[in-house]
């Protein structure tokens, strides 16, 4: 590492202002990205002890440690946390808000006011469905299917549906401001295909959110209004039709799963080229596929209804296009593994969270083909193949990349190295404990354990006390890293401008950077990732 | 309870033919994994900082590459896709002369009528060998009605019929859950279901002092003063029922519907919504009046008057 380059001087954006005030007012994108990692790492927490509670019931076959009614509770509010509070802005928020204007060479976003804005609506959202949570609760599952959730559903369904419908706003204005920057505010010379991967990949999500996030927020108004006024939309009892919501809902959520794999798979390329010292393969088409997942994302929703009762026709034509998703993922995968070849690789932690991402993707990816399938989807679906499934895309793959690109962008964002034992023994410890939980669970769906299930036949306990354990695990394999991280603080600033001797604009200010980012307005005159082999990490 | 199955049962002629296809995408799953996995540890140690391995003539680009890892997996999607697709409509056709057994879910139990009239909670008794279909239908929220070791899952609507069919080929009794999230007691919505072989099978029928469904059906018919307008034969007020039951109906819209189930059930609770040619809806609901179990009797009824042909033989 490259310790020996100038320390920052101390106008750098921490110490741009003093005081409470001087956060909660800054436009100042940085500033707002740490705001950021604030809120969305305490809704991660509350998750994760959603998460807890869900794995210490289900050690057993009987219900004992809560109610029903209580477990119903918290795998709704743990989805509904973990999806909209944390997944959905993790990477965009925190790494893209801090990111995407050094990355391009510009001083702030485009509408840095909107920005501020953005993280306002979003703790709005987030406090107004916590309180919806913590009086009442809600257990409809995330999913919020008709006509359980507007008609029969006794829970805070109304109040819940509210704050999300306010954090979507959150989401769009985010989305618009990434959206400008990228097209008004590029360095000189920083033309399309000069982008870095990640600014690729948060275009990509940007214009999925913007698409995408207003027919969630109307499906999210008429279930509110058939909840609270009886509205007959979705109830059949009321003249509705049920189906619709599930058309409505996903064609919204099967593309925010890509607005929450996507921005990883943007941090895993920074990642892979930078610690194999060798330009990223295939940069046209990692950048295609990129595009051509968010085109592909909207087209597939249906695929989440094959056994709910939709036309078998239209169902194989919603299993045809999802096959073909699994090309442009499958393209990416190929060429972060070509990028390693003939590579220098060393090995720092962001780069063991990369492997763990790569690992663990290609498992949820490949698993995707058996619920793309129409034959053994109708078996598999609704079951804990599902759950594994989707836990190995969000957490193997979302989570990991988000810790690939928080390791290494922390130098960036606070001056100081983390200490890398630790570091490197949590990515293990998290890797473990992650397929501990979630492989058994596979097994389990494939055995036919419906989802959402408090009691279970007795025949299913030992694969859950596998998967408890291996929570356990992870768990731990979370708190380790908040250790570090935050004990890095203490010490005095020990790293330069680029301690991982990486190309990219950002890696051209200050570390922290100051809070206009660049002296001057930096001038591109390449292509990116300009690595080789012999220079070394 | 330290001892666990790593497969399911296997007890449906569909059952066998769905695990080849599963084990086919373990097998295509585990190839690629292992081509992954191998192609980055292979890197990561020949490449690691500190050896010497020549990098000469890395690259950056290669457009043969890109294009064989896109296209090959592309065939490879689209052959499952094929062969599953071809798989998904044989497990959706049900044969013809299938016996059909009606099903209501609730919160949260499922209710299950036979034709001849048995009735049975949680528990769905089926002959070996025999294609049946189930007819089904939610009086509240979506259900979804799941068979493991059949590998069969469909939801369950309120305010339409789905159907599912399945061919048992093991006597024994398996795992009958519900699998579509429908409130508190979700997880005790759950029940058996008792393959039996055929003589076993009309024993248990027979065991069941009960009306069969046509028979109360007919009642229900009579009770509610359906003849007064349906008459057999000729008729002047509404369209007369016998024969229908398979057969095309003009409506006054000019669309053509089957008369099948859930025509004749959507006719009940929403006279207005297909009106036969040269008849005018007066035709009030019977919405609140009638049970599901009711509804589907009535059904199963008019289903019987004669014109036995099944909806399936007709284009």
């Amino acid at each position: 590492m490259k310790h020996n380059q100038t320390i920052a001087t101390p106008e750098d954006y921490i110490h741009a202002g003093y005081g409470v005030r001087s956060w909660l007012f800054t436009v100042d994108h940085k500033r707002i990205a740490i705001l950021y990692l604030l809120s969305i790492t305490l809704f991660f927490f509350v998750g994760g002890f959603f998460a807890l509670l869900l794995r210490l019931e289900l050690l057993t076959p009987q219900g004992d440690l809560v109610s029903a009614e209580t477990y119903n509770k918290l795998f709704t509010m743990h989805g509904v946390t973990m999806v909209f509070f944390f997944l959905i802005p993790s990477i965009p928020a925190v790494l893209g808000n801090f990111l995407v204007p050094m990355m391009v060479g510009a001083k702030d976003l485009a509408f840095p006011r909107l920005n501020l804005l953005s993280w306002y609506l979003y703790s709005v959202g987030g406090l107004f469905t916590l309180y919806a949570m913590v009086t009442g609760g809600i257990d409809t599952g995330w999913t919020f299917y008709t006509p359980y959730s507007s008609s029969y559903a006794l829970t805070n369904v109304v109040p819940v549906v509210i704050g999300l419908f306010i954090l979507g706003f959150s989401s769009i204005l985010t989305a618009l401001n990434f959206i400008a920057t990228i097209h008004r505010m590029r360095a000189p010379g920083l033309t399309w295909f000069r982008l870095p991967l990640f600014i690729w990949a948060m275009y990509a999500t940007s214009v999925i959110t913007v698409l995408g996030t207003p027919v969630i927020a109307i499906t999210l108004v008429l279930l509110g209004f058939e909840t609270a006024m009886g509205a007959g939309i979705f109830d059949p009892a009321l003249g509705g039709d049920p189906i619709l919501f599930q058309h409505l809902f996903w064609f919204y959520s099967h593309p925010a799963v890509y607005i929450m794999i996507l921005p990883s798979m943007g941090v895993i390329s920074e990642v892979v080229t930078c610690f194999a010292r060798k330009k990223i393969f295939g940069y046209h088409f990692m950048a295609f596929a990129i595009m051509g997942i968010a085109v592909l994302s909207f087209l597939v929703w249906g695929h989440h209804m094959f056994v709910s009762g939709q036309s078998i026709y239209v169902g194989m034509v919603f299993s045809a296009l999802s096959f073909l998703v699994a090309i442009p993922s499958a393209i990416k995968v190929f060429n972060w593994t070509a990028t390693m070849y003939k590579g220098s690789i060393s090995f720092h932690t962001p780069i063991l969270y990369a492997f763990g991402f790569i690992g663990l993707f290609t498992i949820g990816g490949l698993t995707g083909l058996f619920l793309a399938s129409l034959a053994t989807d109708v078996h598999l679906t609704d079951t804990y193949f599902i759950v594994a499934h989707f836990h190995y895309i969000m957490v193997g793959g979302a989570i990991m990349g988000y810790l690939a690109g928080l390791h290494f962008w922390w130098p960036k964002i606070t001056g100081r190295m983390y200490n890398e034992a630790w570091a490197k023994f949590s990515a293990l410890i998290l890797f473990v404990g992650f397929n501990l939980t979630f492989f058994p669970q596979f097994i389990l769906g494939h055995l036919g354990m419906p989802r959402r299930y408090y009691v279970y036949p007795d025949e299913f306990q030992v694969l859950n006390v596998m998967s408890t354990a291996g929570a356990t695990i992870l768990g731990l394999g979370y708190i380790i890293p908040m250790v570090y991280l935050i004990w890095s603080l203490r010490k005095p600033r020990d790293v330069g401008e680029n301690p991982w001797g990486a190309t990219g604009l950002e890696w051209k200010t200050p570390s922290p950077p100051t809070t206009h980012n660049f002296e001057s307005t930096p001038v591109v005159d390449g292509d990116p990732y300009q690595y080789s082999p012999e220079e070394r990490a | 309870m330290w001892s666990f199955p790593l497969l399911p049962d296997r007890a449906s002629t569909v059952a066998t033919q769905v695990d080849m296809l599963y084990f086919f995408l373990v097998a295509v799953s585990l190839f690629f994994s292992l081509v992954i996995i191998v192609g980055l540890v292979y890197s990561a140690v020949r490449y690691r900082k500190d050896s010497k391995a020549s990098r000469e003539g890395a690259v950056h680009e290669h457009l043969g590459l890109e294009l064989a890892w896109s296209i090959i997996p592309l065939g490879i999607a689209m052959g499952i896709f094929v062969w599953s697709s071809v798989l998904y409509l044989g497990m959706h056709v049900a044969p013809s002369g299938a016996m059909e057994i009606y099903v209501v879910g609730k919160q949260w139990m499922w209710k299950i009528q036979h034709p001849q009239g048995n009735r049975e909670i949680n528990e769905l008794h089926v002959p070996v060998g025999k294609p049946v279909k189930l007819i089904m239908t939610s009086q509240d929220v979506i259900h979804s009605f799941y068979i493991p070791a059949f590998r069969i899952k469909q939801d369950v609507l309120p305010g339409r019929y789905s159907t599912q069919w399945f061919q048992a080929t093991t006597p024994g009794v398996y795992h009958l859950f519900c699998a579509e999230y429908c409130g508190t007691s979700h997880s005790g919505m759950i029940g058996k279901v008792i393959v039996l072989d055929q003589p076993e099978y009309e024993a248990w029928l027979a065991g069941g002092s009960s009306t069969a469904m046509s028979s109360s059906g007919a009642e229900l018919f009579k009770q509610f003063g359906c003849q007064t307008c349906h008459k057999s034969g000729s008729s002047q007020r509404g369209p007369s029922l016998d024969g229908l039951f398979g057969k095309q109906v003009a409506l006054i819209n000019g669309e053509k519907v089957v008369a099948d189930q859930e025509y004749l059930r959507e006719s009940i609770l929403n006279p207005a919504a297909k009106i036969t040619q040269g008849y005018l809806p007066f035709m009030p609901t019977y919405r609140n009046q009638l049970s599901h179990e009711q509804i589907n009797q009535l059904v199963e009824y008019v289903k019987g008057l004669g014109g036995q042909t099944s909806a399936s033989e007709h284009p």
